[in-house]
């Protein structure tokens, strides 16, 4: 079936929501989640979204801006970065007026906490510059927007999966859209689409990301011949719980946690001397992993404590219920007696679909915009997060972008009208998934995906080396190759996952070239990049962007200049 | 060690009524009934559909019923269960395939106790101020992930002549805002509340309580909603 919306909004997470909020009324617009409204990813952030609202301790906007640009080791935007955090304080109050239930000061105003890489007076000490709920600050944000969404009776295409975007003339014009529950496609024709799909963090083995992080926008951006940006910055969160992967909130640090190897010692005063354990994640994660090879794991293991022991019942039961109960469900540990085992997580990917400040794709180094596509979220690159990411600072960046993306929309799709993509599209794609399920020989796409998972654990995670990115990026050509003979034995229609994974991996597949390729072009390490074979970091030749497009000789790196107004690139050091 | 398993299975395509199907899966120790699940679909059998996403318990996608009772496929570990494990979908909910069940009408029912924060006062420029004391009121119906184990579980709602039931999961949301002391709706809420199917549907059974999986005192709660519509009505 055709259906014509003015604004197509693709995921339903947090950015994609709050630019469904801001264009509800205005345009008719409809959201395309491949799960279930409320299940996307943005539910399971933890810990709190940030703005200098000074309610505990004095704080400044400048103070954010230069954490926000020192984390991100100065590759961030800083025009953009500017943006986001002078708005910080705004979007606070617009959630908690749309309904946010905050936790509370004892007079009564949205109570702030220390987070890693925030700092008073330009990096002296940790400032309480995080709002939160418990740890709970991503569900309760979601359920609050999604409320609103109902509220402002929004349509919603619910467990429908993103399968190609149309262009016309370079001018986005609609999508394919397939329905889990009858396996029917459907073309969607738009005036505006918006890409908020999230992140891609089910690449690796060992990540924070639920199943449906497969980086689907991405990917499909990627092949549309639009070049995507600095995807070697891959942020592993140092605390995941031991084995699972499960994230273990920063704010368990943040109200006061702390990180002890084997011998107990609370081995972050080494690596970090002033802010310790409240470090910028990179730094914190790449110190568990040197702990680990040096022999100082848990016995000898792989893994670290974290000691939240001292902190007694009463907090870890107000502030930090939902790590509690992690603890005890998935290992049968009480966090109030006992350390819980720890180690470095996928997390977070701070590359992405380059965009302007309003969410405007832009599809070269010189910013020509895609005219009628826009991207935000985790699957966009604004740049705000640069190489490293401040925690609590991607919700916030989901609220500013996914509003100004939702205003840009809204503004103009008054300059566009229908355009009748053909039904050749919706032909198309149903041949090639006709394709998948008729393979002679199958190989099932759980084997591919799981080598896969460990060539990128093994080769392009915290640490990385020329001799492994080469042949990282051999074993991954040779996973896609092999990725062509997969097939999908499952023909049935309702809720065929088995055939919806195997469009995925493709997608994931491509992604895993991309980050590998871009990583072995960077010569030096920035953020969470890391070259053990170039250790330094290289303003003079590195201080830009990547970004890589897809050619027919394969994909090709190029660079654009990183936007530096009030902050001059420094050491790095907390 | 080794998982054996007894799973209901449905396609409405080629079905005409449902079966069990039994599996055996080889799993770690730490595994999660989810891990299992997916290793037979992955490794045995790709037809065998059900709805996952986080693993650990935050989105709600793996409610369904482990030896009979309901919860989350994710926060179980393997290790806990002695025997054969019988799976199947969430009850009270219209079977689509396997344990994928509609989930529209509980999200209808949720709609229609009006989600969302309701103000007539202009906000300040900064927050509204609400006291620690009485953000703790309702703090614990936020854990709620719409995992609709609580709904699937009530007699009330699982009997044909009552199924009209609002449903446990909806009162929590409405519990929520009832005692949000920054709500300012209540009069509408009460009279909203204050309905046979609404909640006086609520039998007092203590099912949802038990199944929680983010242990939200749900009977507490639904019973804090009748008093303050008591208290309403004959002005004490």
């Amino acid at each position: 079936m055709i259906f014509k919306h003015d604004i197509v909004i693709v995921g339903a997470g947090l950015a994609g929501l709050r630019a469904a909020v801001e264009c509800a009324g205005q345009a008719d617009v409809a959201v395309v989640s491949k799960v279930l409204p409320t299940r996307s990813h943005s539910g399971a952030a933890q810990g709190g979204i940030t703005a200098s609202l000074g309610n505990e301790e004095e704080d400044h906007w400048e103070w954010h801006f230069f954490d926000t640009v020192k984390g991100s080791d100065y590759l961030g935007d800083q025009d953009a970065i500017e943006i986001m955090v002078r708005d910080a304080p705004r979007v606070i109050y617009e959630l908690e007026h749309m309904g946010v239930p905050f936790n509370r000061t004892p007079d009564g105003k949205i109570a702030q906490r220390n987070f890693g890489g925030h700092t008073r007076d330009y990096g002296k000490k940790p400032v309480k510059r995080a709002c939160y709920a418990a740890d709970r600050t991503g569900r309760v944000i979601l359920d609050t927007l999604y409320d609103q969404c109902l509220r402002h009776k929004i349509k919603f295409y619910s467990e429908h999966f993103l399968l190609s975007l149309i262009f016309e003339e370079e001018r986005c014009v609609g999508a394919v859209i397939y329905d889990l529950a009858s396996g029917k496609l459907h073309l969607l024709q738009v005036k505006a689409l918006l890409l908020a799909t999230g992140g891609c963090g089910k690449i690796y083995k060992t990540t924070s990301n639920g199943f449906a992080s497969t980086g689907d926008g991405m990917a499909l951006a990627f092949r549309s011949r639009i070049p995507l940006e600095d995807m070697e910055f891959v942020q592993f969160h140092p605390t995941g719980l031991f084995p699972l992967g499960i994230l273990v909130s920063e704010a368990a640090r943040g109200e006061g946690g702390v990180l002890r190897n084997g011998v107990g010692e609370r081995f972050m005063e080494r690596y970090a001397p002033t802010v310790k354990d409240l470090a910028a994640r990179d730094v914190v994660s790449r110190a568990i992993l040197t702990e680990i090879r040096e022999g100082r794991g848990v016995g000898g293991e792989d893994y670290v404590h974290l000691d939240l022991t001292h902190l007694g019942g009463e907090k870890i039961g107000r502030r930090l219920w939902e790590v509690a109960s992690f603890a005890r469900t998935f290992l049968g540990i009480d966090p109030v007696v006992e350390p819980i085992p720890v180690q470095p997580t996928c997390h977070y990917i701070m590359g992405g679909i380059p965009t302007d400040v309003d969410g405007r794709v832009l599809r070269d180094e010189k910013g020509t915009i895609v005219p009628g596509l826009y991207a935000a979220g985790e699957c966009a690159c604004v740049s705000v997060h640069g190489a490293n990411r401040l925690g609590c600072n991607s919700l916030l960046d989901l609220l500013v972008f996914g509003r100004r993306s939702g205003q840009a929309m809204r503004q103009e799709i008054a300059n566009y009208g229908f355009s009748q993509p053909s039904e050749e599209h919706l032909k198309q794609t149903s041949r090639a998934i006709q394709d998948l399920l008729s393979r002679p020989e199958k190989e099932r796409a759980d084997s591919v995906r799981r080598d896969m998972q460990k060539v990128m654990m093994e080769y392009g995670s915290v640490f990385r080396n020329e001799e492994g990115l080469t042949k990282g990026i051999e074993e991954i050509r040779t996973l896609k190759e092999r990725y062509q003979k997969v097939g999908v034995y499952n023909h049935q229609k309702a809720f065929n996952y088995e055939l919806m994974e195997a469009i995925e991996l493709g997608y994931q597949l491509d992604l895993a070239e991309v980050i590998l390729e871009s990583a072995l072009h960077r010569r030096e390490s920035r953020g969470a990049h890391w070259r053990e074979d170039y250790p330094q970091r290289s303003d003079q030749e590195y201080l830009k962007h990547t970004l890589i497009l897809r050619t027919p000789r394969g994909p090709e790196v190029r660079y654009k200049p990183v936007k530096v107004t009030r902050f001059q690139p420094e050491a790095r050091v907390y | 060690m080794l998982v054996r398993l007894k799973i209901f299975r449905y396609d409405p395509e080629k079905d005409e009524k449902p079966y069990y199907q039994a599996y055996e899966v080889e799993a770690d120790s730490m595994d999660r009934l989810l891990d299992c699940l997916n290793r037979i679909r992955w490794e045995q059998d790709p037809t065998f559909s059900f709805r996952m996403s986080c693993g650990h318990g935050v989105c709600g996608s793996d409610g369904m019923r482990i030896n009979g009772i309901c919860g989350l496929a994710c926060q179980q570990l393997v290790r806990g269960f002695k025997g054969e494990v019988l799976i199947e979908p969430l009850p009270v909910f219209r079977v689509i395939k396997d344990l994928v069940v509609d989930l529209d009408p509980f999200f209808e029912k949720y709609s229609s106790i009006r989600p969302y924060l309701i103000t007539k006062s202009s906000p300040p420029d900064t927050e509204r101020r609400q006291s620690p004391e009485q953000h703790s009121q309702f703090e614990e119906a936020l854990r709620c992930i719409l995992c609709a184990c609580c709904t699937a579980s009530c007699p009330v709602n699982q009997n044909q002549e009552t199924k009209d039931y609002v449903g446990p999961a909806a009162l929590v949301r409405a519990f929520r805002y009832l005692f949000d002391s920054r709500d300012e709706g209540e009069e509408e809420r009460i009279n909203l509340l204050d309905q046979k199917q609404m909640v006086w549907g609520c039998q007092t059974l203590w099912k949802c309580t038990e199944v929680c999986p983010k242990e939200i005192p749900i009977t507490n709660q639904i019973g804090q909603i009748k008093r303050r519509i008591y208290e309403k009505k004959h002005g004490r």
